[in-house]
């Protein structure tokens, strides 16, 4: 289970929060104007990133508030928490995307 | 290679089994191929043989980059049925049940497939409307699926727990009888044993690194073992979809996210049917090693830790014990993860990409080991002809441009 540190309420476990999906998606300021392509790209497209993915949580049974959180994918290692409307620079060390080889065997042992 | 049969087994027998050959080569990848295909699952393989006894194509190579069967082929929870609501899915998922009802005396390879019958339950009005609306759907399509109403689902599964006093009670359920279980390895072991016969190289530990593409054009991959050229190449990478279609330049309307699933100690035959709920959410069946076989929703977060979260366990064992309550005191013994590739609709996309000769086969979520059979004879198809079979056709990218979706989220059986 994840351990999240909400930024108004403090850690709190994952159940009591709800994911939102990836973050930092804007809803286009051009609605008329865009392809059914760009649409595609808005409302279907996402990263997936393997790695340091930025996502939306909202601590539903808490503040019920929504912020954002940088968490590695692989190891679930939570880089950075920040509010709405902000968006930090990650630490380095942290956003370089592991050593796939290395990471996938580990795990993979981890779940046969 | 030598073909399993009473009399081999027989004449191994004298030498105390100690002499069978070995299934399949582990030759070192070739310089060129005229396909190569990413992805040593089952879909991959049977892709490769697909592609090799359907199109002539043999100078075909699938890479891995861990061993053979050992992603997602290994971890599901070996469900396979076709009652499926639209018709491009019913008409897709019953050509892959027709494959694997004749699969084993195809590979002259036991994939264990039983025909046990697969139960979906409904819990209430919603379910139960819906439920019946897709029976109606999958008899108009030829595909067998019958209403049960409470009474008869106790009959076909008497441990099921149908008081009215539960918090969700059974309500009815509909039945595929020609659907069941099959042997997950095992299938990837007679698509790869029978693949490599027609000249197949299966080329494990060797990860894709880089595309190779050049106007547009794919030309090869760069591996682990070195650079490969290929006329054609083809992704079977489910969970890692999006990491190698980036390598390409694609994206996709994929997220992965790990689903669990666990197995009980092993008990005597007590359960000899599928049960699938998805209003109270978890899926059972007895394997023949006697181990319950226990799956339910993924985890929310997008993740590739091949690890969940517990209380996700948690609620899909609170779910069994609603609908089993004898199942109360069994300890469960092995849990695990797979990462599953979501599309938005519930549906895969298989077909071309915007590269040339590069081709995709993916998005299927919680639910790709059932289509196995079907999604390499079509994607092999696709491949060879460079379009799509009429049955994959409505499965291509384009359609989250286009708008045509097929929403199988109600007949998908896990949330997402």
């Amino acid at each position: 289970m994840l351990y999240i540190k909400c930024p108004f309420c403090g850690d709190r476990d994952e159940t009591e929060y709800h994911y939102g999906g990836e973050a930092h998606i804007a809803r286009p300021e051009n609605p008329d104007e865009l392809t059914d392509a760009e649409w595609a790209e808005y409302v279907f497209m996402r990263t997936n990133t393997k790695g340091v993915h930025r996502e939306r949580w909202v601590h539903s049974d808490g503040c019920r508030r929504w912020f954002n959180v940088a968490r590695n994918t692989v190891t679930n290692e939570i880089v950075s928490v920040y509010k709405t409307g902000e968006k930090p620079d990650l630490p380095e060390a942290s956003t370089s995307k592991p050593a796939p080889a290395k990471k996938t065997s580990a795990k993979k042992k981890e779940g046969a | 290679m030598s073909r399993f049969s009473i009399f081999s087994l027989a004449r191994n027998a004298m030498s105390w089994h100690q002499n069978w050959p070995r299934q399949w080569r582990s030759p070192n990848p070739k310089p060129e191929y005229d396909v190569v295909i990413i992805g040593a699952g089952g879909h991959g393989l049977a892709t490769a043989y697909y592609l090799a006894k359907e199109h002539g194509i043999t100078n075909v190579a699938v890479i891995e980059k861990g061993w053979l069967g050992g992603g997602n082929t290994g971890r599901n929870t070996t469900i396979v049925r076709s009652n499926y609501l639209w018709d491009e899915s019913g008409l897709f998922y019953e050509n892959a049940m027709k494959l694997w009802e004749n699969l084993s005396i195809e590979l002259n390879y036991n994939v264990m497939f039983s025909q046990r019958g697969v139960m979906n339950l409904a819990h209430n009005l919603g379910d139960v409307r819906e439920s019946v609306r897709r029976v109606n759907a999958n008899n108009l399509n030829g595909i067998d699926a019958e209403w049960l109403n409470a009474e008869q689902v106790k009959e076909f599964c008497p441990i099921i727990n149908i008081s009215k006093d539960s918090r969700y009670p059974v309500m009815g359920a509909t039945l595929q009888r020609r659907g069941g279980t099959a042997r997950h390895d095992a299938v990837a072991w007679g698509y790869a044993r029978g693949a490599d016969e027609m000249g197949v190289d299966v080329i494990q530990n060797c990860e894709v690194q880089g595309m190779m593409i050049e106007n547009g054009v794919v030309k090869g991959v760069r591996t682990s073992l070195g650079d490969i050229k290929a006329k054609k190449v083809a992704m079977a990478c489910a969970g890692h979809t999006s990491v190698v279609a980036d390598m390409a330049g694609i994206r996709l309307p994929i997220e992965s996210h790990p689903l669990q699933a666990l197995v009980s100690e092993p008990m005597k035959p007590v359960l000899d049917c599928v049960v699938m709920s998805n209003a109270v959410h978890v899926y059972v069946s007895q394997s023949d090693k006697g181990e319950l076989v226990m799956g339910a929703g993924i985890d929310s977060y997008v993740g590739y830790s091949q690890r969940g979260s517990l209380h996700v366990i948690e609620d899909q064992l609170a779910s069994a014990m609603e609908l089993f309550p004898l199942f109360s005191r069994t300890r469960m013994m092995r849990s695990w993860g797979g990462i599953v590739d979501t599309c938005p609709d519930a549906s895969p996309v298989i077909g071309k990409t915007p590269v040339k000769n590069l081709y995709v086969n993916a998005g299927w979520g919680t639910g790709g080991f059932k289509a196995t059979p079907g999604a390499g004879w079509c994607y092999a198809h696709t491949i060879a002809k460079d379009e799509p079979h009429d049955l994959n056709a409505a499965f291509s990218i384009d359609r989250f441009i286009s708008g045509a979706l097929v929403d199988e989220h109600g007949a998908a059986g896990v949330a997402h």
